[in-house]
């Protein structure tokens, strides 16, 4: 078991023929990821690293059976993307993209609601179940199999967490990058439930950041809604207020978005913090002991 | 992308949200010369700077705030000659404050009340918001930790705009006269359609008044856009200030690179914004204080890292420099030939601290070791902080 993503799940990705689509959709192949097409519209027809492309992704879903794809179209186009997607019931919809607008955003956002689809991202390095699965950009051998569900809103960090885990021999069951931008389709919520309804998740590990109030809304989540060990660490701990850090969502404004008001918040709800990034991995471990005594 | 506020007016008034007559003055004399023509008995003289707090910021070394009333134009001349050219410390400039190179002269009103209004997107409801307040003209955060129950707001859809029953709804829990509901209904539905149609990511009216006839005027004017929209507003593009920005920073952006600097002795490189943040994290932990955030993205070439290090390396105050990468998309190899490259072409005058790890990180590390550029090289993060704090303080 893991959540989202497994051997079974058909992934096309939109924008196959761009040489970033390209480039990752030959990653994810190599990982053993059921792709199973592209889209990129006039281009249907041709063929990419063996997978058929289509037109539009109902054509794509029709042919192929897809239920998830992943997203790489330039950001100006890539809310369309994310809308034919859902229009075409795609369940999974992993939007990798970097740069997109938030009112484009803020325009896709009841869309997917009030859809049956799922939206992963934008801006974020996809979703992995190691072993099985990966629809995204990350790095797939630092991952190993496991039951530590692991999520974030920044990729490299991700990396840093998932490499620690794996050295200290504690695996992964799935991975999920929420995306670094003000509004994403998934919240550390949505995903928290995930994770605790999945019977092969044991314990879980969160990295959040400045900026926004989602992790203070995920601790009082996991207060009263999660019975499994859960770590965090938040990033940007010594950002200064009002200077964006990189991510379009990491900015403390309005006195808003502290890392401080984040892990009081955290350390409420008895989730064990790490102190520095270097302590992620066992601050799990610290967490999963502390659940056992 | 932050504009002035007199800029954020003329945006305003072409939308039809209504703000009061106003020059722009880069002099004394042109100062004097507004006021005359603006023709009121009395005008504000305000500093045009990238930052908030002007009314209650003081120029350095002086008693003049950063907003003045000017009742005659010798008036307006003494006011404005005493804030171009100077330093202006507000809450929000920091101790080093912003040079003021131009201020705007501006009619005044009769103020009945002064209330609160903003625009931006509110991330838990995944749409644009307006909030309001009675408490106008004050600190706006400590209203919202103090009194939230102050603090109303309005979600709207982007393409419907903000329903005229919404406004009244606000209207009416501002305790607005019925007389001016309908002042109210075009003032924020215009302010709520600018907001959308401009792509803004805050626009902030603070204070909002209204005026002794009963009509809503935007007093003041703050507005920042969304970077990832102005590609579809190049006019916007021609009012970006850049003497307002570091010049690092733009440098930075320029390259690729997203950079900001910071006040402490530690440069960091880094690759991945929650990496960037973290590390910076790390230096602090162990005792160090970074010297900036620095991001070099995942598809950063040699000549991208190189300029990463020169704009580094043009703080004074970088005592030593710490490089993290995990390699995913950016290769370790990659990286370690531009630390080589940089090596000869920059010429590193500080201790480098290099800790590598993930895509072809053994590769990379090799090349480090090959080329006899001095470097130190750490294991873990723990390690490389430790190191470059030591580094830095030797």
């Amino acid at each position: 078991m893991s959540i989202l993503v497994n051997r079974d799940t058909r992934v096309i990705c939109q924008g196959i023929t761009g040489k970033v689509g390209e480039f990752h959709t030959r990653g994810c192949l190599a990982y053993g990821t059921r792709m199973v097409g592209g889209v990129t519209p006039g281009k249907g027809g041709e063929t990419i690293a063996d997978l058929p492309v289509f037109n539009t992704v109902a054509e794509a879903r029709d042919a192929t059976g897809a239920n998830a794809t992943m997203i790489f179209v330039p950001p100006a186009f890539a809310a369309d993307a994310i809308l034919e997607a859902v229009a075409a019931g795609i369940e999974l919809v992993i939007a990798i993209t970097e740069g997109i607008p938030v009112m484009d955003m803020a325009r896709v956002m009841p869309v997917v609601h009030a859809s049956k689809s799922r939206l992963i991202g934008p801006n974020c390095p996809g979703v992995i179940t190691p072993g099985q699965c990966k629809i995204g950009i990350m790095p797939g051998y630092i991952h190993t199999p496991g039951h530590v569900g692991v999520m974030s809103r920044s990729g490299t960090l991700t990396y840093e967490a998932v490499w620690q885990l794996t050295q200290l021999g504690h695996g992964q069951s799935t991975c999920v990058g929420l995306g670094g931008d003000p509004l994403v389709g998934s919240s550390f919520i949505d995903i928290l439930a995930l994770f605790q309804a999945d019977p092969d998740t044991h314990a879980i590990l969160m990295m959040g950041e400045i900026g926004g109030s989602a992790e203070e809304e995920a601790a009082d989540y996991v207060k009263h809604h999660v019975t499994k060990p859960v770590a965090a660490f938040i990033a940007g701990q010594t950002a200064p207020p009002g200077k964006r850090m990189g991510h379009a969502g990491a900015i403390i404004s309005g006195g808003k978005g502290t890392a401080e008001a984040k892990l009081e918040a955290l350390r409420d709800a008895g989730i064990e913090v790490a102190e520095s990034p270097a302590d992620m991995g066992a601050a799990l471990v610290r967490a999963v002991e502390k659940s056992r005594s | 992308m932050k504009i002035h506020e007199f800029q954020a007016k003329d945006l305003l008034r072409a939308a039809g949200v209504p703000v009061l007559a106003g020059r722009v003055a880069r002099s004394p004399a042109e100062a004097a010369a507004a006021f005359t023509a603006l023709g009121t008995p009395v005008c504000a003289v305000k500093a045009q700077i990238h930052a908030g707090g002007r009314g209650k910021g003081k120029v350095q070394g002086g008693d003049q705030r950063g907003v003045e009333l000017a009742k005659s134009a010798p008036d307006a001349e003494r006011i404005a000659k005493g804030l171009l050219g100077n330093t202006l410390v507000t809450i929000q400039t920091g101790p080093e404050g912003q040079v003021v190179r131009q201020v705007f002269v501006e009619s005044g009103c009769a103020i009945e009340r002064e209330l609160y209004c903003a625009v931006l997107v509110d991330r838990r409801v995944g749409s644009p918001v307006l909030i309001a307040s009675t408490a106008g003209g004050m600190d706006i955060e400590e209203v919202a930790a103090k009194t939230p129950e102050l603090i109303l707001s309005e979600p709207f859809d982007p393409d419907r705009g903000l329903g005229a029953y919404q406004a009244r709804v606000l209207a009416s829990k501002l305790g607005l006269p019925t007389a001016s509901w309908r002042h109210a209904e075009t003032f924020f539905r215009r302010l709520c359609r600018a907001f959308v149609d401009l792509d803004a990511s805050l626009l902030e009216i603070n204070p909002l008044v209204l005026t002794k006839d009963g009509s809503l005027v935007a007093l003041d004017a703050k507005m920042t856009f969304d970077d990832n929209a102005l590609f579809r507003h190049p006019a916007l593009a021609a009012l970006r200030d850049e003497a307002e920005e570091d010049p690092s920073e733009t440098r930075a952006a320029a390259a690729g690179l997203s950079y900001v600097k910071l006040s402490g002795t530690i440069g960091c490189l880094v690759n991945g914004a929650g990496l960037a943040m973290s590390t910076m994290d790390l230096v602090k932990y162990h005792g160090g204080e970074p010297a900036n955030f620095l991001d070099v993205g995942g598809g950063a070439d040699v000549k991208a890292v190189t300029e990463a290090f020169r704009i580094i390396l043009s703080d004074p105050h970088v005592k030593a420099i710490l490089v993290n990468i995990f390699g995913g998309i950016m290769r370790c190899t990659t990286i370690a030939t531009a630390l080589v490259e940089a090596s000869k072409t920059v010429g590193f005058t500080v201790p480098l601290v290099v800790r590598l790890e993930g895509t072809e990180v053994e590769e990379g590390k090799k090349i480090l070791a090959a080329s006899g550029a001095k470097i130190i090289t750490a294991d873990g993060l723990t390690d490389a902080a430790q190191k470059v704090v030591a580094a830095s303080k030797a």
